[in-house]
Formats: C-alpha cells, sequence, structure tokens
C-alpha cells in the first residue's frame, strides 16, 4: 500500500508561511491513523492552500472560492462510509464567503474534518480583509488598521452544534488535534492561526498570534457537543403512480366540443378545489380535462382563478382564445376581470352581490355565496352544471366524494336549493 | 387494445416518476414556485432527498453527491437558478453528471411566481463562461414529461456534464387528464464507471471526447475534480496547450455527440409555412396548426425538444421554408435570436407574448396575414 500522502517534500508555499505545517501536520495525522491515501478525499478551493492538491497522493476536489464546504458535505453524503475520510482545507477568506456552509454542516454534524487556515486576510489575491481580521489588524484594504471586529467561527461553529471545535496556533506538531477531529464521527473544525509572510507580518510588524489571541480575550482549546445522528431522508413509495386515482367513465356527457370554464373568487375560499372537483367530474363522464391555476403568490389573500377546459377529444387543448363560461363569486374574482369582462361574449355567472360590469356577456345572476364564502365556488360550480347540463349532476357529487369534500361543504343545502 | 386508464395529475408528477424510473438517485432542494410540486414528489420517490439551505449550496451538494457516484437531481426557477450559475459552471468543468430541472416563471427577478413563461433560454444560453453550450431538453407536453427526463439524465450521464430541463408552471402546476397506458416503459439507465487496471487519467477523452468517469469512492486508483483550466490529470494550470485543449474539449463533447440526443417532432405540411416553437408554446401551436389547415392553409410545425446546442437538423428543415413563424412566450423571441441572430430575416415573423399564454388565435392571425 502506497502510504505516502504527499508526492513532493517541497511544498508550493511562501517561506515562512503556516500553510506548511498545516499540510506537515495533516500527513501526520492520516499516518498516525495508517490511513490509505485512496481512503482520503482532499477537498480545497481558491486560495494559496488550494495549490496543495497537485501534490497529494490521495483524491483531490477543488472546487470555487468558499464553497468548499459544502462540495465536501455532498461528498461526505454520498460516499457514507466511515472508512472514508473527507477533509477540507480553506482560507479565512474562503470560509468568509462560505459560513453558511459551515453552519449547515454543523447543524447536521456532517462527517467531515475542515481545517480553516486563518491567517486573517485573503493571501493570494492580494492581502485584503476578511470576515476574520481583527480589529486593529492592518491589511492592504484596512491601512489603517481594521476598525471592525472579526467572527469567532469556533464559537459559530459549536452553537451550531459541531461535535469538534479546535482552535490552535500553528505549531510544529498540532497532529493528535487533528487526528481526534478525523476520528470523531460528526462534524470536525479545526482553526489553525497563521500569519501571512507576504502580507501580514510586513504590514504587521512584531505581530503574534499569541497576542492577538489574548487582545480577543480568546484562548486556544478542543471542545465538543454530542455526536448528532439523523437519517437521511429515503422514499415512501416506489411508484407515484401506485396510489393514484384512476378514473373510470360512469356518466354521459353532452358536450360535442371543447369548451372552457373559467371560475374567478378570492383565495381561501376554495376556487381551486372546486375547480379540481369539476375536473373530476367530467372526467368521470368520459371527457378530458386541462386545469390551469391563476392566483398571486400569497396563499390565503387576493384573487383565485381556476380554467378548466373540457373535451370529447382525447386530449383537450392545453389553453383556448377566450372561456365560454366565465363565474365570479366575490369582488377579488371581479377586479381581476374587468378588462377580460369588457369584450367577453359568453355566459357570465355573477354573484348577486357583484355590481354589473362593461361586457357583451349575457349575465346570470345568483347568490352564490349564500353558504357562506368557502362554499361560493363550489356550490357555483353545481348551479352550473345544473343549470347547463354538461354532464350528470351526479357526477359533480361523486367528485366531492373522491376528494373527501362531501362532508366539508354544505352539500345537502346545495341539493335544497338548486333541487336535484 | 387495451382500455384508457385515466388518472388526474400535473407535470411534475410525471416529471419526478420518469426521473426517478430512469435512474435518478437523489433530489437535492428547496422551495421555489413553481417547482414546489417537484420537490414534493421527488420526497416521495427518489431513494434520497437533501433539504438544502439555499441555491448555492444545492448545487455544491449536488456536485459532491455526483462526484461520489450518485445521480443528483434539482428542481427551481430563475431566482434561484441565478445563484446557481457560477456553480453549474464548476459542475461543467469537473464533468459531473446531474439534472436541472428550470421551471420558468415570469420576469425579471422575482417577477410574478405563479405566472408561467418561457423567458429564460438567452440566460441558459450564455450561463458558462466563454460561451461553451450545456445540452439543454424542453418539454412541451405532458407526455414529454415523461419521455424526456429520461432522455436528459442519459445525456448527463453519457457526456459527463450537467443538463437542463426547461419547463414552465404551465406545465409543473397544471393539472390534466392523462391516459396512464400511453406511459411507455422506461428502462433504468445502465451506468458504467472505469474498470481497467490501467492509470486512470480523469480527464482523458474517449474518441467522443468524453473522459471516462470514477467516483471518489474508488480505492483503486487516484481521481481529481477541478473547477479551474487543468490538465488531463486534473492538475491547475494556468494556460498550458493540453489544459487548453482540455478546455476546448468540454464543447467539442457536446457538440459532437449532439445526434445521439437531438429530439424533435417535425411535421411536414407543404413548404409554405412553419412554425418553430418549444415549451408550453407547443400545445397552442398544434392547436392553430390543426385549425389552419381545417381552413386549407398548410401549416408545417417543428416542435424542438432538444433546444440547446441548436442541431443543424432545424437548420436543415428551416432552409426548406418560404416563411417561419417562432412562437414562444416572452418578449423577445428569444429562440429566434439564438436560431436567427438579432436581426430577424425578413420571411421570419416572431409570435411572442409576456403573462398570457399565447392564443390560438394570435397564431392563426399571424400566419394568415403573413403567409
Amino acid at each position: 500500500m502506497d502510504k505516502q500522502f504527499f508526492n513532493s517534500n517541497k511544498l508550493p508555499f511562501c517561506p515562512g508561511c503556516g500553510h506548511h505545517l498545516i499540510s506537515q501536520n495533516t500527513e501526520k495525522a492520516l499516518s498516525k491513523l495508517q490511513m490509505d491515501p485512496k481512503d482520503v478525499i482532499l477537498v480545497t478551493d481558491i486560495g494559496c492552500h488550494g495549490i496543495i492538491d497537485k501534490f497529494a497522493n490521495f483524491h483531490t476536489v477543488h472546487g470555487l472560492h468558499g464553497r468548499s464546504v459544502a462540495l465536501a458535505a455532498g461528498i461526505s453524503l454520498g460516499l457514507k462510509n466511515k472508512k472514508k475520510k473527507v477533509i477540507v482545507f480553506i482560507g479565512d477568506g474562503g470560509a468568509t464567503i462560505g459560513m453558511q456552509h459551515i453552519l449547515e454542516a454543523s447543524r447536521l454534524d456532517l462527517d467531515l474534518t475542515v481545517i480553516i487556515h486563518n491567517n486573517m486576510l485573503y493571501g493570494m489575491t492580494g492581502g485584503q480583509a476578511s470576515g476574520f481580521t481583527p480589529k486593529g489588524f492592518i491589511t492592504t484594504t484596512t491601512p489603517q488598521e481594521s476598525r471592525t471586529r472579526n467572527y469567532n467561527i469556533c464559537d459559530l461553529a459549536l452553537s451550531a452544534k459541531a461535535s469538534f471545535v479546535a482552535r490552535v496556533i500553528a505549531k510544529p506538531d498540532f497532529s493528535d488535534i487533528i487526528v481526534s477531529g478525523i476520528k470523531n464521527d460528526g462534524f470536525s473544525l479545526i482553526e489553525v492561526l497563521e500569519l501571512c509572510p507576504s502580507y501580514a507580518l510586513k504590514m504587521n510588524k512584531n505581530m503574534k498570534l499569541s497576542k492577538i489571541l489574548e487582545d480577543l480575550q480568546e484562548e486556544e482549546f478542543v471542545k465538543t457537543n454530542p455526536n448528532y445522528k439523523w437519517d437521511f431522508y429515503t422514499n415512501s413509495t416506489e411508484n407515484l403512480l401506485e396510489d393514484i386515482k384512476i378514473f373510470e367513465k360512469k356518466y354521459n356527457n353532452n358536450v360535442n366540443k371543447t369548451l372552457c370554464i373559467q371560475i374567478s373568487g378570492s383565495a381561501g375560499e376554495g376556487v381551486q378545489t372546486a375547480g379540481e372537483a369539476f375536473s373530476y367530474a367530467a372526467i368521470l363522464s368520459g371527457l378530458s380535462v386541462n386545469q390551469r391555476g391563476s392566483y398571486p403568490v400569497t396563499v390565503g389573500v387576493g384573487f383565485s382563478t381556476s380554467e378548466i377546459i373540457f373535451s370529447p377529444e382525447n386530449e383537450s387543448t392545453y389553453s383556448v382564445n377566450t372561456p365560454d363560461i366565465i363565474i365570479i363569486t366575490s369582488t377579488d374574482g371581479f377586479s381581476v376581470n374587468i378588462e377580460k369582462l369588457k369584450n367577453f361574449k359568453g355566459i357570465l355567472y355573477l354573484d348577486l352581490s357583484l355590481q354589473t360590469p362593461q361586457t357583451e356577456a349575457k349575465i346570470i345572476r345568483y347568490d352564490f355565496r349564500k353558504f357562506g364564502p368557502k362554499n361560493s365556488a363550489i356550490f357555483a360550480l353545481f348551479y352550473v352544471l345544473k343549470d347547463l347540463q354538461f354532464f350528470n349532476i351526479e357526477s359533480l357529487t361523486e367528485a366531492l366524494e373522491k376528494l373527501n369534500l362531501k362532508n366539508k361543504v354544505s352539500f345537502e343545502k346545495f341539493k335544497e336549493d338548486l333541487n336535484f | 387494445m387495451e382500455s384508457s386508464k385515466k388518472i388526474f395529475i400535473n407535470g411534475s408528477f410525471l416529471i419526478i416518476e420518469s426521473l426517478a424510473r430512469a435512474g435518478a438517485e437523489v433530489f437535492i432542494g428547496y422551495p421555489i414556485t413553481p417547482a414546489n410540486y417537484l420537490y414534493l414528489y421527488s420526497s416521495k420517490r427518489l431513494p434520497l432527498t437533501f433539504h438544502a439551505p439555499d441555491e448555492i449550496t444545492t448545487l455544491q451538494w449536488m456536485s459532491g453527491l455526483s462526484a461520489s457516484g450518485k445521480l443528483p437531481i434539482t428542481a427551481t426557477s430563475f431566482p434561484g437558478f441565478a445563484l446557481m450559475i457560477e456553480s453549474i459552471n464548476m459542475a461543467f468543468m469537473m464533468e459531473l453528471p446531474m439534472v436541472i430541472i428550470l421551471a420558468q416563471r415570469l420576469g425579471p427577478s422575482t417577477g410574478t411566481a405563479t405566472c408561467g413563461a418561457s423567458g429564460d433560454l438567452l440566460l441558459v444560453r450564455g450561463m458558462i463562461s466563454g460561451g461553451y453550450p450545456v445540452p439543454t431538453f424542453s418539454i412541451s407536453s405532458f407526455q414529454d414529461c415523461w419521455d424526456i427526463p429520461p432522455k436528459a439524465l442519459e445525456t448527463s450521464v453519457k457526456l459527463r456534464t450537467p443538463v437542463i430541463i426547461l419547463t414552465s408552471k404551465e406545465i409543473t402546476m397544471t393539472n390534466r387528464s392523462f391516459d396512464l397506458n400511453s406511459l411507455k416503459e422506461i428502462k433504468k439507465l445502465d451506468r458504467k464507471f472505469y474498470e481497467s487496471n490501467e492509470n486512470y487519467i480523469p480527464y482523458k477523452p474517449e474518441k467522443d471526447f468524453v473522459p471516462q468517469f470514477l467516483p471518489l469512492s474508488t480505492t483503486k486508483h487516484q481521481v481529481r475534480f477541478t473547477a479551474s483550466t487543468h490538465d488531463q490529470k486534473g492538475i491547475l494550470q494556468h494556460s498550458t496547450r493540453e489544459a487548453l485543449e482540455n478546455t476546448a474539449r468540454l464543447q467539442k463533447k457536446v457538440l459532437y455527440n449532439l445526434k445521439n440526443y437531438t429530439y424533435f417532432d417535425y411535421q411536414e405540411d407543404g413548404y409554405e409555412n412553419l412554425i418553430i416553437t418549444y415549451d408550453v408554446s407547443s400545445s397552442v401551436s398544434q392547436e392553430a396548426v390543426r385549425e389552419l389547415r381545417n381552413e386549407k392553409i398548410s401549416v408545417s410545425l417543428l416542435v424542438v425538444k432538444t433546444i440547446l446546442p441548436v442541431s443543424e437538423i432545424y437548420y436543415e428543415i428551416i432552409s426548406k421554408y418560404k416563411r417561419i413563424f417562432v412562437v414562444e412566450e416572452n418578449l423577445s423571441g428569444q429562440f429566434c435570436e439564438i436560431l436567427f441572430g438579432s436581426e430577424t430575416p425578413k420571411n421570419v415573423v416572431k409570435i411572442n407574448s409576456i403573462g398570457n399564454m399565447i392564443g390560438i388565435d394570435q397564431i392563426k392571425e399571424e400566419v394568415k396575414k403573413n403567409g
């Protein structure tokens, strides 16, 4: 077995950069764990830390700036194999960009180990301040010292319930912390503090990492939360078609061409469900149907329109030029149709409460709201079906039963009122 | 013939069942109208579902799952899709199979979530930096909801690339009666990984310009996936010849194999008038053609299902006609622009609409006026 984790002793970092120490300690930790390099997946992204991957003998995935934790999360979820170890190298810049991904992986306690190379600035792009830059730190974009405080990523991860969180100042040997992180059967975050020799050390003379921690009233530590186990969401059916309702033709119809009914009312008054019931009835009567809804994004406010096209052809069309019948049961439904009604030449069924619109339609008025708003749409459809006799009204009753609605609407009152 | 078995469902239902049968293994998603039914049915039907916190995470998790050998899908609409684009570029560069269903709605911006549109084609055409085409399929009917997704999944695996399925609110949220017996059997995709003992080179192409795939679960060979410019081994390069050839190959593989995934319906009726359409405008176009023919006006119909890249077959068909009508539910005529450029040729008529489905009469009038 090839136990060499890197293919070169000469790593691609600037002299004095802490990235050397992280790579060396990771290698040491993997050796201690006697890992097979091909059981290790290193996920990196944009930043100096990421150029390590070409020196690696394990699997490497080199992704987008800040997204490596999410990419690694997908790999961990996909492999679901305790033998495989997914390790992420990310910078503090990347961790700033992809903070959400770190919190999400913490919340779900996903099995991966993230090592943040925190040199408190964006190194590769020119020494700019990151969300990890502490107050008082000089970077190329905060030449007069950073005026804002830094994220405490360890606190954030711990509060999101990551099961292993450590902060360490880069030093010759901290491999045991990485060993513990990799061994942890959950999300491990290791924040390694270092100073970038190309930018930080040049701009912040005599800066010491221990002093930075002291000023922040922080320290090196290893903390844990209990491991969090959850089961993957798996399918509840092997076939969506299995439990679906099959409609057998049971009633005759009097429809000899494609027709379209549009019913408009208020959201929350059962317009879509009424349209669905009418569609069921049409199918039970041997017709083909297309039911299209139109409503605002809000669930219970504003207008709601259901357009039902029904046809004796094998397949109904997906749309028509204009409906043959428009039913309006409320003010919301009225307002949304004012323009459309002007040139409408079909039959307009209008609730008694509504004013007479400008229209070329034949108007039929009735009190569709007499059994309350929630009954208005379905009652109106019973009324229209009784009036126009497209198919047997029994089919609509059966549709209500199929939808478990018969007891939820005032069906007996409809029957009495319309005498069917 | 077996008697018909009528069901009443929306298009999302058929799309997810067909993808599941074809071998889609995991749905990653989050709610966005009008893709919510796709999410709902996936969570019941796909072997695995993961609930992502946002769009970028969705695509990143999908990429990770794809790299580990799974076949992931997601469904979104423009606002979410826009946020996914950098990660789609990554998956395209890493050559990761996956299917992204883009359920279009009225834009710009958040527009109207519950109003249909076909407004995202130019975005999809231009979304890869460098202008590389991504195989994109368009669903134009409920039958397509069943037939097209497995072909999309297959293309994704065969070409090692993300693919897009374009649909819209008018399909994903519309209920229709449908004959269960009209559904053809779907075979599960037979997926093969690299099997040779020879050293695996992750981006070494085969004759069809597609490299063989090996997931990260292997212990036999080293595997690399790389988002930045890279050589065949997957090692980052600035701009070496090998690396640039590898990048250029991404376009080559999509175009070279196009003939194997070009799907369309073509109904020929004389060589006077040709209606070209896709997405939900296809159904109204079909109806308009039927009515026009009843009025003894000859009209041919080309319903494009593989919409990107544009197949040369479409141009061969177009070249036969005196007049072309491009019917699509957006303001500027996006497919028309892709086909013919920014200046519409004199024999081409654009038929467009926003916020309303294009009317059958609107199409008929244009054909009569110009035909």
